[in-house]
């Protein structure tokens, strides 16, 4: 990482704690803010949320290790998970991660070579009336056909 | 094709019916708060998260105890498989929500109340941001609420981050302290050391949207729904093989076959209700009623029609609990693999009818040696599928796959 880059996250990182408070109870709302951001948590992010919440570096990995929604390696730009739980199962869950995977040339798990998409399987999204169901980054989509998912991933930029 | 059920067409006797955004904070401003604990009590109203507990004891000891600070906060979390009537209440009806959160400080004498919203519900965030200022600007929230000297609160709400887990209360107040969602030990019980220590209130939206309505129209008026053991109406969140699904505001004490009427479905060979930790019933059981003293919930219906493959089920549940454990015990983390493994013993028609029974064992040494509901309630479905559905599963070779 370079020094400016290096810069510009702790100055990001300070704006937050600013905002949020530097009290233990704020680590969540800054990590999801950073996430959101980077899409996830670099090393030196950890580093620094640490330094400032006056805790130790090893505390910060493993509350982001705990949280599904929280990461410490860069994965595709964007995140699409695909619910699959029952429901969605029933709806026809697999014949849309079929059509993501053979349109996009990569499995669910792993992220596509351009970097533009990470696919991933996501438990109950609380749509279950209206699935199969998947979520793009923090907007969600339902009542979804193989050809619908794949037009929704292709407008994403 | 399923349609989408609008707020329009709800129907239900005590929460889908008319109300105006801060009606029951000024009635409730107004009162002293003894008589609005008097008012829950007497409605017997129990907590919709899926425990059951009832409000006004909660309530009763949060509000007794002696603290500097107190919390309200609101279990927005919903994750368990198959609920989404907390999506609709929050979206369609957020006066009830809200306006319970602030009775519930009013009455605990609590300033803050935080909103643990399920990181999967981030897209309402805004819009309920938005609310929340319209409150404000209505002093609803903020200082001297409604007119009231001194009763000053405001609503906070914080997105999760992925992990079932964190619905559990003690793990939900974890988190809000910034740490992994692991459960506590409990006693002691969050209505004495909660948040940062300090008594706490956790509620499901649902109990405290009933909240607004008991102050609304009394505990008496609340109580006339439903069962004696089960008052007021439930709001149900039934999915799957039904030509409509969407959330039902029924009365406790509904027939699981009345139910299926409503929601049209046909040809139905298995109802989970409660969740993947709830218990999966079989035909035979239809004319049980949906009420705590019978077939108790936090409101989830998953609806099976005789097409499907009640192992395929099952097993999609146990993947759920392996993955969701968040493995600080041993008969959880390790217990829901086992179960996990038998299933697909089974799937591969490689099993023993022996073996298979001390799984069953093993569930049940979990429902009772694990440290939270989690662990307690995972092996629920594994025993009653394959209890209900045995001839199917078992007695068929090949996990029942139903000639396909
Ligand atoms: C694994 C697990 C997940 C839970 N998830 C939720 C949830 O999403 N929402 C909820 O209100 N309660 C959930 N609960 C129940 C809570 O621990 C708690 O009992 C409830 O929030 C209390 O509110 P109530 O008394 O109003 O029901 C969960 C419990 C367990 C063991
Ligand atoms: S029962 Fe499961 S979820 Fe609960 S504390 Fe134990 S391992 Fe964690
Ligand atoms: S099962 Fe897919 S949203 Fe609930």
């Amino acid at each position: 990482m370079l020094v400016v880059e290096k810069n510009a996250l702790t100055e990001e990182i300070e704006v937050l704690v600013e905002k949020f408070g530097s009290d233990r109870s704020s680590l969540l709302k800054i990590l999801h803010e950073i996430q959101k951001k980077h899409r996830h948590i670099p090393d030196f992010a950890q580093q620094e949320i640490a330094r400032l919440l006056d805790i130790h570096p090893v505390e910060v990995f493993s509350v982001i290790s705990f949280y599904a929604f929280l990461n410490t390696e860069s994965k595709g730009r964007n995140l699409v998970r695909v619910c699959q739980t029952i429901t969605c199962d029933l709806l026809g869950k697999e014949a849309l991660c079929n059509a993501i995977e053979r349109e996009f040339g990569c499995k669910f798990g792993e992220s596509t070579k351009d970097n533009k998409f990470h696919l991933e399987y996501a438990n109950c999204l609380g749509l279950c009336d209206q699935g199969p169901a998947m979520a793009v980054n923090e907007r969600v989509y339902t009542k979804l056909t193989p050809e619908k998912a794949v037009e929704i991933l292709n407008e994403v930029k | 094709m399923n349609t989408e059920i609008k707020k329009t067409e709800r129907q239900g006797a005590v929460l889908f019916t008319e109300y105006e955004r801060g009606i029951a904070i000024k009635k409730a401003v107004s009162m002293n708060r003894e008589d609005i604990l008097y008012e829950i009590k007497m409605s017997k109203l129990k907590g919709r998260g899926g425990a059951g507990f009832p409000a006004s004891t909660k309530w009763m000891l949060t509000a007794a105890a002696v603290s500097d600070k107190k919390y309200i906060v609101c279990n927005a979390d919903e994750g368990e498989p198959g609920t989404f009537k907390d999506r609709v209440l929050l979206a369609e009806y957020p006066e009830l929500v809200f306006d319970g959160m602030v009775i519930a400080g009013y009455v605990i004498g609590a300033k803050e109340g935080i909103v643990y919203l399920r990181g999967e519900y981030e897209y309402m965030l805004a819009s309920l941001e938005d609310y929340l200022q319209a409150m404000r600007d209505e002093n609803l929230l903020g200082k001297n609420i409604g007119g009231r000297e001194g009763f000053d609160y405001d609503i906070e709400i914080r997105l999760g981050n992925g992990a079932y887990i964190c619905g559990e209360e003690t793990a939900l107040i974890e988190s809000l302290e910034g740490h992994r969602g692991e459960a506590r030990n409990r006693p002691p019980f969050p209505v004495t050391t909660g948040f940062k220590g300090k008594p706490t209130v956790v509620n499901n939206v649902e109990t405290l949207a009933c909240v607004t309505k008991i102050v609304q129209n009394g505990g008496e008026w609340f109580r006339a729904h439903g069962t004696d053991k089960s008052t007021g109406s439930k709001l149900f969140s039934v999915s799957g093989d039904c030509k409509k699904p969407g959330v039902y505001e029924l009365p406790w004490g509904t027939k699981i076959s009345e139910l299926l009427k409503i929601v049209g479905a046909e040809n139905t060979k298995a109802v989970q209700v409660g969740g993947a930790s709830g218990h999966c019933l079989s035909k035979d059981q239809f004319d049980r009623t949906l009420a705590y003293e019978d077939a108790g919930t936090g409101g989830s219906i998953m609806v099976f029609n005789e097409s499907r493959d009640m192992l395929k089920v099952l097993k999609n549940f146990m993947e759920f609990f392996v993955e969701e454990s968040c493995g600080q015990c041993t008969p959880c983390r390790i217990g829901n693999t086992k179960l996990l493994e038998g299933v697909e013993m089974i799937e591969r028609n490689d099993f023993t009818f022996s073996y298979i029974n001390k799984l069953k064992e093993l569930g049940r040494t979990m429902q009772v040696a694990s440290k939270c509901g989690l662990g307690q309630s995972s092996p629920n479905s594994f025993i009653s599928i394959l209890e209900n559905f045995k001839d199917e599963i078992l007695n068929k070779g090949n996990g029942g796959s139903n000639g396909k």
